[in-house]
């Protein structure tokens, strides 16, 4: 089986007002896997995934995403495979206030044309994946993204991340924002319309209780040490 | 194109601060483009003070102070003519016309020339306009005067009233034993003639004949007197000339100016005025700064809209490197605000300006006697204009250059 994930000897140091490690020693993730992470907060997750996503580089180490070294690719490269490979769903703040919820989603085609060449009609694709998320079409249309509801912003940025089929979803504690009925909902759908897409899914999140339908659960803390120091 | 139209979603998300920092940028456009068509309107206006006049004569000094009191009637003549000269000057072959000028006296702080009728229809301002009246005609009688527009205005005058002239520009001695009757009243011209109460030649010389060395003589004249007497000046202060032809003036002049019996003085009045000018240029250039650190300054004002904005939206710029944009896209973003913005501000300037002169134009011309040519902007002011947009760019860069920072340290979520 192809990985879709690997991270091998990886250590990367931040250097803030207390200096920060993060150690991966080894991290295989499946392709079509759906992995959920559980970590705390403090145990390096946004960290591991800004790694994962080509946003940060490690000092150390090496990580692979569908197949591409991330450190022998130029700044642009990683942003660009980025833009292309990975869809990212964030706890909140998802969406771009001034833009339409249909036009946030659209904005991630604009910088991955091939995921954008993908799609015949890239607005119904989007609309489709919104009414597979249940969300109402005129409201994806016509609502402003500001008038939408926690959830509503949510699904749509589930719906940007899965647009155009991308081999990765990167999502962090997508659901924390939402009350304890949403968030198995979102959860169900959010898996769904991944496995459909044929993308791997990696989640992180501080709830075990979300764990149950993932394909594999791994403590944050049994595969990353973490090391803080004051500088 | 995805950026333009982030950044005019961004703009439009952000109506009241936009908006008021477009409008800054918009009156500091108008502000300079109005200064420059102030500034290209007043120096055409005063390079048109006198216009139609080939060569003015007078004593020997310089000619911009020949210009000064002749024209400007600033400042006083060191010398006179003598009329024997003007007259030799005035009977050359070459010389068309010829307008005696005589200067001395003043009424109530304004300057009194003596001339003849003709002046009326000689003297030309801004490209050969004549001077009208609005009321009343040039005078015909020994004790007729005719008043420039403020003067008129400025004093209350209207046609039939009398008036008295003093002796020198600042004494209390009056020629009050003969008083004038206002026979004319000019339309404005923005030119020292508004500032200017006309007699003729013969009645600086009548009013003068019972004087000797400043002080009134012990055997007066009466004005009925005086009209029976021989009137002829013995000297003029300067003189307007027109030649027969613009070939002859440059020898006219140099006949003149070695003019063996007197020392005299001829100038081009066009020459004389772009030198006069060139001295009071300094103010102009003192706008022209002014206006340009006004522009400067809602530029700045602009940047610092942009930095005080960038706090708030580190999410959004995170979240943008998150889908997959570039350091420098977000960077891009930025500056391509501050560019429609700068855009936007100097269409609207321009909207202001010409708006506000096609409204006040007539004004101006009314109250200042400046005129204002509507003209599309010059290829200096375009070159401004795309300066601004530019200067609006580069001053963007700082805000957008920390952005692109920001989002490098940010990554994709930012750090509380």
């Amino acid at each position: 089986m192809k990985a879709a994930i690997e991270l091998k000897d990886v250590a990367f140091t931040w250097q803030g007002r207390t200096q920060f490690t993060l150690s991966v020693p080894n991290l295989d993730v499946v392709e079509g896997e759906k992995l959920f992470l559980l970590g705390q907060s403090g145990t390096g997750k946004s960290t591991l995934l800004s790694l994962i996503c080509g946003i940060t580089q490690p000092q150390r180490g090496t990580v692979v995403v569908d197949g591409v070294d991330l450190a022998a690719l130029r700044p642009s490269a990683r942003d660009r495979l980025r833009a292309e490979r990975i869809g990212v769903i964030f706890q909140m703040f998802n969406l771009l206030p001034y833009a339409s919820p249909l036009e946030n989603i659209l904005l991630q085609l604009s910088f991955a044309p091939e995921r954008r060449k993908r799609l015949g009609n890239a607005q119904d694709e989007a609309l489709r994946l919104t009414a597979a998320l249940g969300l109402d079409d005129q409201l994806v249309l016509n609502a402003q993204t500001t008038e939408l509801s926690i959830g509503q912003q949510q699904r749509v940025a589930a719906a940007r991340a899965l647009i155009g089929r991308p081999q990765l979803i990167i999502a962090d504690e997508p659901t924390s924002a939402l009350d304890a009925n949403s968030q198995t909902a979102f959860l169900d759908l959010l898996m769904a319309q991944a496995e459909e897409a044929g993308a791997t899914l990696v989640m992180v999140s501080h709830d075990a209780r979300l764990a149950n339908s993932f394909d594999r659960t791994l403590d944050l803390a049994d595969i990353a040490s973490t090391k803080r120091r004051a500088s | 194109m995805i950026l333009l139209r982030l950044a005019l979603k961004s703009l439009l998300s952000r109506t009241v601060t936009v908006s008021l920092t477009i409008f800054a940028i918009a009156l500091s456009v108008a502000l300079f483009l109005g200064v420059e068509k102030l500034r290209t309107g007043a120096k055409a206006s005063f390079a048109d003070t006198i216009s139609g006049t080939d060569l003015i004569v007078g004593a020997r000094s310089g000619g911009v102070q020949l210009l000064l009191y002749s024209v400007f009637r600033v400042g006083n003549a060191t010398n006179n003519v003598t009329w024997q000269s003007y007259q030799d000057i005035a009977n050359r072959p070459e010389v068309n016309w010829s307008v005696p000028l005589s200067l001395g006296d003043s009424h109530r702080g304004f300057r009194v020339l003596g001339t003849t009728p003709e002046f009326f229809e000689r003297y030309k301002y801004r490209g050969g306009r004549s001077v009208d009246f609005t009321d009343g005609t040039a005078f015909s009688d020994l004790f007729d005067a005719v008043v420039g527009a403020d003067v008129a205005a400025a004093l209350g005058y209207q046609l039939g009233d009398q008036i008295v002239v003093s002796h020198g520009v600042a004494s209390f001695t009056e020629h009050d034993d003969k008083p004038f009757q206002i026979s004319g009243v000019l339309k404005k011209t923005g030119t020292p003639v508004d500032r200017t109460v006309f007699v003729s030649l013969e009645a600086i010389e009548a009013i003068h004949i019972d004087w000797q060395g400043g002080g009134r003589a012990q055997n007066t004249i009466s004005a009925d007197e005086v009209r029976q007497m021989q009137l002829t000046p013995k000297a003029v202060t300067a003189a307007m000339i027109g030649t027969n032809t613009r070939l002859q003036i440059f020898g006219l002049q140099r006949w003149i100016n070695e003019y063996a019996q007197e020392p005299l003085l001829a100038i081009l009045p066009g020459v004389a005025l772009s030198e006069l000018w060139s001295l009071i240029g300094v103010a102009e250039s003192a706008l022209v700064a002014v206006s340009v650190m006004v522009v400067i300054t809602a530029l700045l004002g602009m940047a610092a809209m942009i930095f005080s904005g960038l706090n708030e939206r580190r999410r959004e710029m995170a979240l943008l490197r998150a889908i997959g944009a570039r350091p420098w896209t977000v960077m891009l973003l930025l500056t391509t605000e501050a560019a429609l913005m700068s855009l936007t501000a100097v269409a609207l300037g321009m909207g202001l300006l010409y708006t506000g002169l096609w409204v006040a134009r007539s004004r101006i011309d009314a109250a200042f006697g400046l005129y204002i040519e509507i003209t599309p902007p010059s290829p200096r002011e375009w070159l401004v204009l795309c300066g601004v947009i530019l200067s609006g760019i580069i001053v963007s860069l700082l805000p957008a250059i920390r952005a692109y920072f920001l989002s490098l340290a940010d990554g994709m979520q930012v750090k509380h």
